[in-house]
C-alpha cells in the first residue's frame, strides 16, 4: 500500500468575510485511520468536515483526497478550480453523517438508503435494495425498513443516516457531532454502530465529537482544535492523560466537569 | 407603422387627466378599505357569535366572489333598494368593501400576534374595551402589518381599471375610448400598462423600504 | 379552516333557499343561461389554472437555477405580470396583439392572459416553498453526491409541493374571480350573461344574487378540492411513492 495520506489539508484557510475560521490548517489522515476532532465551539472543527464534504468553499490552500486535489484540478502544470465532473468524482469517495440526520422525510428507511445508489451510481433497483437491506440489518434496523423517519426515534434515524451514507461505499466517512442531537439513552446505540463500522470496514473516519470517552477508546488519533488551528494532536492515551498544551488541559477539565 | 409617436404625445395629456381619477379612486378606496378592514377585524374578534359570525361570513363572501360582480351589484342592484350612487362613488364603495375584507385578514393576523399578556394586563388595569384597543392593542398591532397593507394598496390601484366597466373615466376607460375613436389601441393601452408598471414597481420599492424601516426602528 | 367551509355552506344554503322561495319563476327563467355562463367560467378557470401552474414552475426554476439570460427572462416575466393588472394584460392581448399580426380567439386570449398573470404570482409561491425546504436536505444530497437536478426532482420538490398547496388554493380562487373580467372582452361567461340579462330584464337583484352564489359555489369547490389534495400529498409524503 502506498503511504500517501488519504486526506491531506495543505495550508487551508477559511474565512467568512472578516472572520477567520481556519487559519493555515495542515492535517494529514492516513488510509484507514480513525481521527477524533475535539475542541470548543467556534474552533473550526465542524468547518473542517464541511469543507471536506464540499459543503463549504476553501479560501486558500488545497485539500487532497486519495492523492488528488479535491476542489482543484491540475492544469498547465498548476492547479485551477475543479470543474463539476471532477468534483462529483471526488465527492463520491466521501460520505457524511449529520448532526440532525437530514433523512428524506418522504421516503422510507429503505428508500432513503436506495435513493442515491440508484440515482447517482445507476445501480439496478434490485441490487440497490439488496445493499440497503444489508446495511440496515447491520445497523440493527432490519425490522424498520418500511418505516418513515417520522416514525423512528432519533437514534434509529441516525443509524439509518449512517446506512444511507455507507450505501455509496465511500472511502472516507465523516461524522459531524452525530450524537449531539440525541437523548442520552440513545447515544450508545449509535456509538455501537460506529464501533462496528470501524472493525468491519476499512474506512478512514473523521469524527467531530463531544463524546470524550468514546474518542479515547475508539480513535487512533485525537486532534484538539482551538481558534481555527490544531492546538494539539496525538494518540488518545497521550492527549487525554497527559496533555501538553495549557488550552488542551483547560478544555479537557471543563468537559470532565460537565460529566 | 405599429407605433405612432405623434399620436402618443397627443394622448399623454388626456391620459394624465384621467390618471387623476384613477388616483382619486385608489386613495378614497384604500381609506375606506383600511377603515372597514379594521372594523371587520375587531367585529370578528367579538366573543358574541351573532356579531362575529356575520362579520366572518361577509369577509368570506366578499373574498370568494369577483370584484367586478360586486361593482355591478352596488351600481345596479342598490338602486332597486332606493340607493342610487354615481359611478365613481359606487366604484370606490365596491373597492373599499372588497379590499376591506382582505385588509381585515391582515389586521386579524396582526391582532392575533399580540401576546395574551397585553390583553390580560389591560383587564387587570380595568381598561375599557375601547381604551384597550385604542391605547394598547392597535398601536402594537398596526406597525407590523403596514407592509401587507401597502401591498393591498398597490393591488387596489391595479384593479381600478375594473371601474371602466361602469364607465368611470379613469385610465383604462379613457384608453378604450381613445382607441375606439382612432382605431389605434396599441399606444393608449401600452401607455396605460407602462404607467401601472412604473407605479407598482415604485410603490413596491417604497413598501419594502417601509418594511425595512419598521423592522429596524420598532424592534 | 373548518369554520370557513361551514360559513360558506351556510351562506350558499340560505341564499339558495331564500331565492327559491322569493322568486320561483324567475329562478327557473335565468338558470339555463347562467348555467351556460358558469360552464364557460369553469372552463376558463381550469385551463387558466393549468397554464398558471406550468408557467409558475418554469419561471421559478429558471429564476433560481437557470443561466443568467434565462434568469433575467424569468424575472422580467414575473415583475411584468405582477406589476400590471390582469385587466390591462387582458385588454393588451385582446386589442393590441392583432396590430402585431397575431389575432387569437377571445377564449385563447382569456386563458393566456389569466394563466400568465396568476403564473407570475405562482412563481413566487413555488420559489418560497422551495426556499422553505430545510438546508439540511440539500446538504444531505450533496453528501450523497447527487446532482442539483436530481436533488431538486427527487428530494426537494416533493417536499416543497406539499407546502405550496394552500397558497395555490388562494391563487386558483383569484384566477376564478379574474375570469369575470373576460366578460369585458365579450366572452359569454357568467358575468357576461348576468349583465346581458340585466340589460334585458332588469331583474337585477335575482340575477346578481344567483351569480354571486354561483361564484361562491365554485370557490368552495376549489377550496374543498385543494384541501383534499393537501391531505393526499401529505399522505404521499408519509407513505413514499414508488421509486
Amino acid at each position: 500500500m502506498n503511504d500517501q495520506p488519504m486526506v491531506h489539508f495543505e495550508s487551508v484557510r477559511k474565512s467568512y468575510g472578516p472572520l477567520v475560521v481556519l487559519d493555515d490548517l495542515n492535517l494529514k489522515v492516513a488510509a484507514g485511520e480513525k481521527v477524533a476532532v475535539i475542541g470548543p465551539s467556534g474552533s473550526g472543527k465542524t468547518t473542517v468536515l464541511r469543507m471536506l464534504m464540499t459543503l463549504e468553499r476553501i479560501n486558500d490552500g488545497v485539500i487532497y483526497v486519495d492523492g488528488e486535489p479535491l476542489t482543484h484540478m491540475p492544469r498547465n502544470g498548476g492547479l485551477a478550480p475543479a470543474d463539476a465532473r471532477h468534483l462529483r468524482r471526488m465527492r463520491g469517495k466521501i460520505g457524511m453523517v449529520f448532526q440532525h440526520f437530514n433523512l428524506f422525510p418522504h421516503m422510507t428507511a429503505l428508500k432513503n438508503c436506495m435513493e442515491a445508489p440508484v440515482t447517482v451510481l445507476k445501480l439496478p433497483k434490485a441490487e440497490a435494495e439488496e445493499r440497503a437491506r444489508e446495511l440496515l440489518n447491520m445497523v440493527g434496523l432490519g425490522e424498520k425498513l418500511n418505516h418513515f423517519p417520522g416514525q423512528l426515534s432519533g437514534g434509529q434515524q441516525q443509524r439509518v443516516a449512517i446506512a444511507r451514507a455507507l450505501a455509496m461505499r465511500p472511502k472516507i466517512m465523516l461524522f459531524d457531532e452525530v450524537t449531539s442531537a440525541l437523548d442520552p439513552e440513545l447515544v450508545g446505540e449509535v456509538l455501537n454502530v460506529i464501533r462496528k463500522l470501524g472493525s468491519e470496514f476499512d474506512l478512514t473516519m473523521l469524527m467531530v465529537t463531544h463524546q470524550m470517552g468514546f474518542a479515547k477508546e475508539f480513535a487512533d488519533r485525537v486532534c484538539f482544535f482551538y481558534g481555527g488551528r490544531i492546538c494539539e494532536e496525538g494518540r488518545p492515551d497521550d492527549l487525554f492523560n497527559a496533555p501538553k498544551e495549557e488550552r488542551t488541559r483547560q478544555f479537557l477539565s471543563a468537559v470532565l466537569e460537565a460529566t | 407603422m405599429f407605433w405612432d409617436w405623434s399620436y402618443t404625445w397627443e394622448i399623454v395629456p388626456i391620459l394624465a387627466e384621467a390618471s387623476i381619477v384613477t388616483i382619486e379612486a385608489t386613495v378614497l378606496g384604500f381609506i375606506l378599505a383600511a377603515t372597514v378592514g379594521l372594523l371587520l377585524a375587531i367585529l370578528r374578534m367579538s366573543p358574541r357569535p351573532w356579531i362575529s359570525l356575520p362579520a366572518a361570513g361577509f369577509v368570506e363572501f366578499v373574498r370568494s366572489t369577483p370584484l367586478l360582480i360586486q361593482i355591478f351589484f352596488i351600481f345596479f342592484v342598490l338602486p332597486e333598494f332606493g340607493i342610487t350612487l354615481g359611478a365613481l362613488t359606487a366604484g370606490v364603495l365596491a373597492l373599499g368593501l372588497h379590499y376591506g375584507s382582505y385588509c381585515s385578514e391582515v389586521y386579524r393576523a396582526g391582532l392575533e400576534n399580540i401576546p395574551r399578556g397585553q390583553w390580560e394586563a389591560s383587564i387587570a388595569l380595568n381598561l375599557s374595551p375601547y381604551h384597550t384597543f385604542r391605547d394598547v392593542i392597535i398601536p402594537q398591532a398596526i406597525p407590523p402589518v403596514v407592509p401587507a397593507l401597502g401591498n393591498y394598496f398597490v393591488a387596489l390601484f391595479k384593479e381600478t381599471p375594473l371601474l371602466s366597466a361602469i364607465a368611470v373615466l379613469e385610465l383604462m376607460q379613457t384608453a378604450k375610448i381613445l382607441g375606439s375613436q382612432t382605431f389605434r389601441y396599441t399606444e393608449p393601452i401600452t401607455l396605460v400598462g407602462i404607467y401601472f408598471l412604473i407605479f407598482s414597481l415604485v410603490a413596491a420599492a417604497l413598501v419594502r423600504r417601509l418594511e425595512y424601516w419598521l423592522k429596524y426602528r420598532w424592534r | 379552516m373548518q369554520t370557513r367551509s361551514i360559513i360558506v355552506v351556510c351562506i350558499i344554503l340560505s341564499f339558495t333557499a331564500g331565492l327559491a322561495v322569493a322568486s320561483f319563476a324567475g329562478f327557473r327563467e335565468f338558470l339555463p343561461g347562467l348555467l351556460e355562463g358558469a360552464r364557460i367560467t369553469v372552463l376558463i378557470t381550469v385551463l387558466g389554472c393549468a397554464l398558471a401552474v406550468v408557467m409558475a414552475f418554469l419561471a421559478a426554476i429558471a429564476r433560481m437555477y437557470g443561466p443568467a439570460p434565462l434568469r433575467w427572462l424569468a424575472i422580467t416575466y414575473i415583475e411584468l405580470f405582477r406589476g400590471t393588472s390582469a385587466l390591462v394584460q387582458l385588454f393588451w392581448l385582446f386589442f393590441v396583439l392583432p396590430h402585431f399580426g397575431l389575432t387569437l380567439e377571445p377564449l385563447t386570449v382569456a386563458v393566456a392572459a389569466l394563466g400568465l398573470n396568476v403564473g407570475a404570482y405562482g412563481a413566487e409561491v413555488v420559489r418560497g416553498a422551495i426556499d422553505a425546504v430545510p438546508r439540511g436536505q440539500w446538504e444531505a444530497t450533496i453528501a450523497l453526491n447527487m446532482s442539483r437536478m436530481e436533488a431538486l426532482r427527487r428530494i426537494i420538490l416533493p417536499q416543497a409541493v406539499v407546502a405550496m398547496i394552500p397558497p395555490w388554493g388562494n391563487l386558483f380562487i383569484e384566477l376564478m374571480k379574474a375570469t369575470a373580467l373576460v366578460s369585458l372582452i365579450t366572452i359569454g361567461d357568467l358575468t357576461f350573461r348576468a349583465s346581458q340579462m340585466n340589460q334585458t330584464t332588469y331583474r337585477t337583484v335575482e340575477i346578481f344574487t344567483i351569480v354571486l352564489v354561483f361564484y361562491l359555489a365554485i370557490a368552495s369547490l376549489i377550496t374543498v378540492g385543494m384541501r383534499a389534495l393537501e391531505r393526499a400529498a401529505a399522505r404521499g409524503v408519509a407513505r413514499g411513492r414508488a421509486h
